[in-house]
């Protein structure tokens, strides 16, 4: 269970304040598939660094499971983060490691053993479809394959959610085509996913709860949403 | 809590390993620092040996009169010995003396032939004494003063050498406190530029934190490497350094003998040569380890 209740996020740069999220509040159960919709600048990325504490919200109560998000030090939020799997539009991958050693560090990060490791993350790399390139490094991967390694990455740890802050916003169709697949089947098999895009078509193929934004507000949020945005 | 480590250890090697010109060029900027801060370290001891020496070099006779019993000179000896200030004292009775003088000049006749006319012994008792520190020769030159010794002393050599003692004093504490200064002043250095190259070869690597932290790591985990790769730094330059050192002092070692003839450098440096290690490893692991743990902070308040 996610609970967004009245949040708001103003950031300050010098005298100068952007409101980026402006009162939002949504619930989103258990195994949900949800969708946030939205222009650059709407505050999809805003709830993405809520969620997992990269930001403290301005106003407002963020909890995340049985987790407070805004009441978190920074020694506890490993913990947070070990039950949420996040990927990224830039992969955000470790470039001095291997496909299998990016994988394993989120297995090692919390605490799991040598045993565990040396036989899920062949099974996540598998899973993928990136067992045969266990041992490649970041940058002998192409960009579809960078995003499969982190999504083995985000959900080595069988978290209860994932993000996908847009995940095929540097893809091409064929890999974004792949990458959705992933990400439903990850949700049939019982993780609520949170996805946040801009690409139209996918919202609409999806037929999942669509909540749409603006200006840092929320203004629509639709069971088996579109795409509709001004 | 032993997993961590040990998988801590083995991204630090891989780090350094898989980093490998950065490291080279990391190890290489450290190696030369900590040339210079131990070849601070050895002028340092070298200006010490050598103003030891002239220190040694030194020392003031106290003449008795002839008529003076030999017990109370053994018994002044004695009173000099119980002296905190004074190092040894050498008691040369009036034989020893004549002995002395006659072995230096065995090979001129006139001395000989005016000894044997004179029939007698003409040269007076002494004690040779050595202090602990220069300023301690005046303190003993007072004592000496006192009235107890008047009767038999006839005189002190410490007004002939005062001039020396004290220029020489002077040389020693300007070489020590500059010395300190110096050392103080290159390690400040020597800490801001280990410092510094360390923070530019974690800087290439600053994204990678604010991921790890996203994905659940914690800052002991994240940081736990890249103090490994600081200690790696420190170890492998600190060994190199000492290697350099010790291929330079045996070199030069000869040479200084020219100044010091009474010591062997090379020697003396193979007696320290453990200490002057372990100095050196502490000073770059140290600062390898320090200089990792801070520039990796700034990184993890994500």
């Amino acid at each position: 269970m996610i609970i967004f209740q009245n949040v708001s996020k103003v950031y300050k740069i010098n005298s100068h304040e952007t409101v980026a999220l402006d009162d939002a509040t949504f619930h989103i159960k258990s195994k949900e598939f949800v969708t946030f919709v939205g222009k650059s600048g709407a505050g999809k990325s805003t709830i993405v660094k809520l969620l997992v504490g990269e930001d403290k919200p301005t106003k407002g109560k963020v909890v995340v499971g049985s987790y407070n998000v805004n009441k978190l030090t920074s020694k506890e939020l490993p913990f947070l983060r070990r039950k949420i799997g996040v990927i990224f539009q830039d992969f955000r991958l470790l470039m001095n490691k291997t496909a299998y050693e990016n994988v394993a560090f989120a297995m090692e990060a919390a605490g799991r053993s040598s045993k565990e490791i040396q036989e899920f993350v062949p099974q996540a790399l598998d899973m993928v479809g990136l067992k045969h390139k266990m041992s490649n490094f970041p940058r002998e991967l192409s960009g579809g394959e960078k995003q499969r390694v982190a999504i083995a990455r985000a959900m080595i740890n069988h978290p209860d959610v994932l993000i996908a802050d847009e995940p095929t916003g540097n893809l091409d169709p064929v890999n974004t085509a792949d990458i959705m697949k992933l990400l439903l089947r990850i949700n049939e098999l019982g993780t609520t996913v949170l996805l946040t895009t801009h690409n139209k078509d996918i919202v609409n193929g999806l037929n999942k709860r669509v909540i749409s934004m603006e200006d840092g507000k929320i203004i629509r949020d639709e069971e088996e949403g579109k795409y509709i945005l001004t | 809590m032993f997993t961590n480590l040990s998988r801590i250890i083995k991204y630090g090697l891989a780090g350094f390993w898989r980093n490998g010109w950065l490291s080279t060029a990391t190890i290489a900027v450290v190696f030369l620092v900590l040339v210079g801060f131990g070849g601070l370290l050895i002028f340092n001891s070298v200006t010490n040996i050598f103003i030891s020496d002239i220190q040694d070099k030194i020392d003031i006779s106290v003449y008795f009169k002839s008529d003076a019993p030999e017990d109370q000179i053994l018994n002044i000896q004695k009173a000099l010995q119980s002296l905190a200030e004074v190092k040894s004292v050498d008691y040369i009775s009036r034989d020893q003396a004549l002995e002395i003088f006659k072995t230096q000049h065995q090979a001129d006749q006139n001395v000989s032939q005016a000894l044997d006319e004179l029939n007698a012994n003409p040269l007076s008792a002494s004690l040779n004494i050595k202090a602990n520190e220069l300023k301690d020769y005046s303190v003993i030159d007072s004592y000496l003063a006192g009235d107890a010794f008047k009767e038999y002393i006839s005189k002190v050599s410490y007004t002939q050498n005062v001039n020396v003692i004290d220029r020489l004093q002077r040389v020693k504490s300007i070489a020590q406190q500059g010395g300190f200064i110096l050392i103080v002043i290159i390690s400040l250095l020597a800490a801001l530029i280990i410092f510094n190259t360390i923070r530019l070869a974690i800087y290439s690597s600053r994204e990678e934190f604010g991921i790890m932290r996203l994905v659940g790591g914690s800052n002991f985990f994240i940081r736990g490497p890249y103090m490994i790769e600081g200690m790696l730094y420190g170890l492998i330059s600190g060994i190199l350094s000492v290697l350099a050192i010790t291929i330079f002092v045996y070199y030069t070692a000869p040479y200084l003998r020219i100044f010091v003839p009474d010591v062997n450098g090379w020697s003396y440096y193979t007696s320290h040569l453990a200490s002057f290690f372990i100095y050196q490893l502490i000073f770059g692991i140290g600062l390898g380890v320090i200089s990792s743990y801070i520039a990796v902070r700034k990184y993890l308040k994500i």
